[in-house]
């Protein structure tokens, strides 16, 4: 049996769970205060999955960048694919939260989109 | 200035970040007609819009937000309200009887007569001058929240070989940041024995790209004359003094700083308001009012917050507080009882609010305060005088993350001679 030790990302209580598993079946899940860090645990001894928040250029609009979020968490390991892929994107004003900058990043299947409005000048 | 000119609303809010947005949505909400936000920046939404990363709102929302995307969820509330507000528009002064005095580019200086003030100016960083690091002055030492401007709303990126001190969250967030655009972050050096910033900042920002974090470790030296070449940083002691032969030498372009914020309390301290010397914020009462009766505080600049859904939360209330006041003036005549005092001691460092009014509080009133180093398997224990009425046991408390106790009134109503509710950390 193996054991990990984990601090929860998925709120700011930060809660430390213990995980135990044999291979890549889980045993338990403990020290989480809910279903978040449950769900987790279970997805990051197995296969680590992230959120991606960054900015890509603007033309057109009040402000230079829009930042943007991968709408869902894309693998951990393909991080800094998607960066490189959204650095080369460029969208015009106007812009408006939720709008997608960039559809199935890097076949993830997870839509890139803008987290601001941007207004056009 | 003349008399005639001054104009005059219900309430005047002083900020129009996070604070000042669930301030004045609230005191709306609340009846109150003229209420205007005077907001220093070309926008409103304070710091939410350079804060670009995800993990606001999951209270307020039961989602997570970024914090451009939290931000509009309170400025669309306030256009849809039609409150006004000013932006690019700074606050010089607001005197004791409520009069703020404020200048921008199109009205000039103008005065106006407030019934009530919401303070909600935020907090700043510690700038390097604070920190009394040895070595030249040279460029590329940036603060994390310029740096974070920089990064996000202009697009420039401040350097590409990175140190950064101190592990507040937005130096944490800046680590990460500037790792996902190509830099390399070299260490994290955080004098105390322990981080200033959340757990899960920790793991997601350094520990997911293998960034190093060295506790008890300061900057000793930064060489460089016209630009930062190298910083040397070194292992500091219980007394957190260098120790000698420690030192680790790191060639970079850029030092960021993270070593903390204080409230931005000039307007404040100017018109007389007690300022608690731990917090560096107001005093405020169970209705988030000052020691100036109809003047109230809220968000960074009341007490530096790890949440905005907290920041939202106490906002709400200091303008529903507001409203009640411009609508019922000063309630003090109306008390029954003498105000409880609210200490903080042993472990605990202060208190928001500090003084309670059992009268005029709500049913619950959420009491946060923060300890003064990191408690494993402690207990929070509330003290109604001399007696113990809550002891309860927390896994791990740290000063870096924020902590509650929730009092009820009519626990408070059961005991007329209550006189001080003490907060403490006992071990055992």
């Amino acid at each position: 049996m193996q054991k990990r030790e984990l601090t929860c990302i998925g709120c700011p209580m930060g809660c430390q769970i213990t995980v135990e598993l044999e291979g890549e079946e889980i045993r338990s899940v403990t020290g989480n205060n809910c279903q978040i860090g449950d769900r987790y645990a279970r997805k990051e001894v197995i296969h680590p999955e992230r959120i991606v928040t960054t900015t890509v250029v603007v033309t057109g609009g009040d402000k230079e960048r829009c930042s943007v979020k991968t709408k869902g968490n894309i693998p951990k390991d393909r991080i800094f694919d998607c960066m490189a892929a959204i650095n080369r994107v460029s969208i015009a004003a106007p812009v408006k939260i939720g709008d997608i900058v960039l559809k199935n990043v890097c076949g993830t299947g997870i839509d890139v989109v803008a987290t601001r409005n941007i207004h056009k000048i | 200035m003349e008399a005639n000119t001054m104009q005059a609303y219900d309430i005047v809010i002083v900020g129009g970040g996070p604070a000042g947005l669930a301030a004045a949505i609230s005191a709306r909400k609340s009846g109150t007609e003229r209420i205007l936000i005077l907001e220093r920046d070309g926008e409103l939404g304070g710091i939410l819009n350079q804060c670009i990363h995800n993990g606001f709102g999951l209270h307020t929302f039961k989602e997570e937000l970024t914090g451009p995307e939290y931000a509009d969820r309170f400025i669309e509330q306030v256009y849809a309200l039609h409150i006004e507000y000013k932006l690019d528009t700074m606050v010089m002064d607001i005197s004791e009887d409520k009069v703020v005095t404020a200048m921008n580019r199109t009205d000039g200086m103008f005065q106006i007569q407030a019934g009530a003030v919401i303070l909600a100016m935020g907090c700043r960083e510690r700038p390097r001058g604070a920190l009394n690091i040895p070595g030249y002055r040279p460029a590329g030492i940036y603060s994390a929240g310029t740096a974070q401007r920089l990064v996000n709303i202009e697009g420039y990126m401040p350097g590409r070989e990175v140190v950064i001190l101190g592990s507040g969250d937005i130096g944490l967030i800046m680590a990460r940041r500037m790792t996902l655009e190509g830099a390399q972050v070299k260490v994290v050096a955080e004098l105390m024995p322990y981080s200033g910033g959340l757990k899960r900042n920790i793991v997601q920002c350094l520990d997911d790209f293998g960034i190093p974090l060295k506790l008890s470790h300061t900057v000793v030296d930064i060489e460089g004359k016209e630009r930062v070449k190298a910083v040397t940083i070194a292992q500091v002691g219980k007394d957190r003094k260098p120790i000698p032969g420690t030192e680790e030498r790191y060639t970079c372009d850029t030092l960021l700083l993270s070593t903390g914020l204080i409230p931005e309390n000039e307007l404040s301290g100017k018109c007389g308001i007690r300022l608690n010397p731990v917090t560096k914020g107001p005093f405020v009462n169970e209705s988030m009012e000052t020691n100036i009766p109809g003047v109230f505080a809220c968000g960074n600049v009341l007490h530096v917050h790890d949440l905005v859904d907290y920041v939202s939360e106490e906002a709400g209330r200091a303008g529903e507080a507001a409203a009640k006041y411009v609508q019922n003036g000063c309630c003090e005549a109306e008390d029954t009882r003498e105000p409880i005092s609210l200490v903080a001691t042993d472990g605990a460092r202060y208190t928001v609010p500090s003084v309670i009014h059992p009268d005029r509080m709500e049913d619950l009133l959420t009491v946060r305060f923060r300890v003064g180093a990191v408690y494993k398997q402690a207990y929070v224990s509330v003290y109604f005088d001399e007696e113990r009425v809550m002891h309860q046991k927390k896994k791990i408390m740290a000063p870096g993350e924020m902590e509650q106790i929730i009092l009820q009134k009519k626990k408070l109503l059961e005991k007329p001679d209550l006189r001080t509710i003490t907060i403490r950390i006992e071990e055992d």
